[in-house]
């Protein structure tokens, strides 16, 4: 082996995978942002190939919760264990940016961004080749955005710039998908592409964790919720999760309920930080 | 016409000056893209007046001489660069505040320093603003050999630096190690510094970093385009404004500067005089 080899051999293999363990386990987690508690002994279980809305109001920690997972921000107590290991031992998390967060003007194609998900499994100093290419076409056409692939990043519409990573996720062959308010600011048609596509996630066996503030649409779209006020009020079926009590407990003074015939109805407090962008 | 691009050539300092520029141009401006994309443009204009106390300590101590120089700035380049990359990632102050007060701070203790030399004025000056037709042939093997390992390890690095520049999220979950990134980058600014001190010196130099690689950046879409595009602006300057300072009598170091800065105002106009045909048009 020569030394150019050995160095290479440095590319991240990603931890190995323990069948029997479950897909990503938190126990008793505490986490800290700026100096804050920004989650509290969070404590559960997801299992493999489950699609799950993360919901809760402003700062409840939902980035921080997926920050703990992702192994790319420390607890302060407590463990966060992906498929039996520490998550920062593996390559198969993805965690997509905000779409604010995105230097759109950055000098990138398409296919370049979602070649990126291709990095580590390349390793250093190797150049993408024809395979490599090729597989990162696929990812495009899975998503419907390969005509598009050799476009400026800033070209696209929000929701082919959503499509986009999600492409970058399939070209990282992610096992677990999270992503930060994928909808805000996306139109009803943009946001259905946004859900198809998950749908076809689901066919692949991919673990998403989607963070959102419309309650509604996460009881329609999802099999399972997570309400998060720094502390894990509820997770499971929306109908067992999105109880008046539950509610309270999460949103406070935030949420008002109004008791009409046809039963409760939750007025959702999705102000300020959620829409200054959506323009 | 040809005689008035060969005539300056008769003299080696000029052919020597013309290598140096056009070396010096391509090595910051593959370095200056990574300034500009990553909005590091301020550091880039922090970190060549940090450097000065080194320089002058080197000047002090050598009694003048070329190495000592040397030593002292790259010393001081390196010592800077992961100094306020350290200094920025602990986030009890404002990133930018951090580098003002860090950059002010080591200027003054090298202009201290320096004015305690008598010829003060005379040295300050070619620090300040570099002196390309002052270059020896050590100092040309010198911008060589640091200038062929600083592109070497951009091109090795590529594909990592673009994950890291564009989204650090992304580079920290493809477990790079986002940390070590930064802080070579911060290393391969330092030694671009260095090796660009003779030609444009400490005050002009941002405009190395910055100017040809934002002028690229309004010509192409690509990341690797931009580099080379940036690379040839700055070339291009490099000669043109020997040329310029040879026949206008003027500065080598501002009549560079001033080339590179009239490529970006022409990459501007032409770009906004694009955009708003595009949009008259649609």
């Amino acid at each position: 082996m020569t030394l150019l080899d050995r160095i290479r051999s440095l590319a991240h293999p990603g931890a190995p995978h323990a069948d029997d363990a479950p897909f990503v386990r938190l126990q008793n987690v505490t986490a800290r942002y700026n100096g804050v508690v920004a989650l509290e002994d969070i404590d559960f279980e997801l299992h493999g190939g489950e699609q799950v809305a993360v919901v809760g109001p402003n700062g409840a920690g939902k980035s921080t919760l997926f920050k703990v997972i992702a192994g790319i921000h420390p607890p302060s107590r407590g463990t966060a264990h992906m498929r039996g290991s520490d998550p920062r031992g593996h390559i198969c998390i993805a965690y997509l940016p905000q779409r604010n967060e995105v230097d759109w003007r950055f000098p990138v194609t398409v296919q370049d961004v979602v070649m990126m998900g291709r990095v580590s499994k390349m390793g250093l100093f190797r150049r993408p080749k024809t395979a490599e290419w090729r597989l990162v076409d696929e990812c495009l056409r899975l998503v419907d955005l390969h005509e598009l692939a050799g476009r400026q990043i800033s070209e696209l519409s929000g929701g082919q710039q959503q499509r986009m990573f999600i492409a970058q996720a399939l070209a990282q062959e992610a096992e677990l998908l999270m992503m930060d308010e994928p909808l805000n600011g996306l139109d009803a048609p943009s946001q259905d592409e946004v859900f198809s596509i998950l749908e076809t996630l689901k066919g692949r066996g991919v673990t998403v964790l989607v963070a959102m503030h419309d309650l509604g649409l996460a009881a329609q779209r999802f099999d399972s919720v997570l309400l998060l006020n720094k502390r894990l009020v509820g997770y499971g079926p929306p109908a067992d999760v999105f109880t008046e009590a539950h509610l309270r407990r999460a949103y406070g003074g935030h949420l008002q309920m109004v008791e009409t015939p046809e039963g409760t109805l939750v007025l959702n407090d999705t102000c300020c930080d959620d829409d200054t962008h959506a323009h | 016409m040809i005689t008035l691009l060969t005539e300056p050539l008769a003299y080696a300092f000029m052919q020597r000056g013309l290598l140096a520029a056009v070396l010096v141009g391509i090595v910051c401006a593959l370095v200056g893209t990574f300034v500009v994309l990553r909005g590091m443009a301020f550091l880039g204009d922090a970190l060549p007046h940090a450097i000065l106390p080194g320089v002058a300590a080197g000047y002090l101590l050598g009694g003048g001489a070329r190495g000592p120089v040397l030593w002292g700035s790259l010393i001081a380049a390196i010592f800077t660069a992961l100094g306020i990359g350290a200094l920025t990632r602990g986030a009890r102050i404002r990133e930018d505040s951090a580098i003002g007060i860090f950059f002010a701070g080591m200027f003054a203790l090298g202009i201290a320093l320096i004015s305690s030399i008598r010829s003060y004025a005379v040295d300050l000056t070619h620090f300040l603003f570099g002196n390309v037709l002052g270059v020896t042939s050590n100092d040309l093997w010198l911008i060589g050999a640091l200038g062929a390992l600083v592109t070497l390890t951009l091109i090795a690095f590529y594909k990592e630096f673009m994950v890291l520049s564009f989204d650090a999220r992304l580079a920290a979950t493809l477990r790079l190690p986002t940390n070590l990134l930064e802080n070579l980058l911060l290393v391969l600014i330092a030694l671009t510094i260095v090796i660009a001190l003779q030609t444009v010196g400490i005050a002009l130099m941002v405009a190395m970093l910055v100017t040809p690689a934002a002028t690229a950046s309004l010509l192409t879409n690509r990341l690797h385009k931009m580099m080379m595009l940036a690379a040839a602006i700055a070339a291009f300057s490099g000669v043109a404004g020997l040329y310029l300072s040879y026949y206008a009598s003027i500065a080598s170091g501002a009549a560079i500067v001033l080339v590179c800065t009239a490529c970006f105002l022409l990459a501007w106009a032409w770009q906004s005089a694009r955009a708003r045909m595009q949009h008259a048009g649609k």
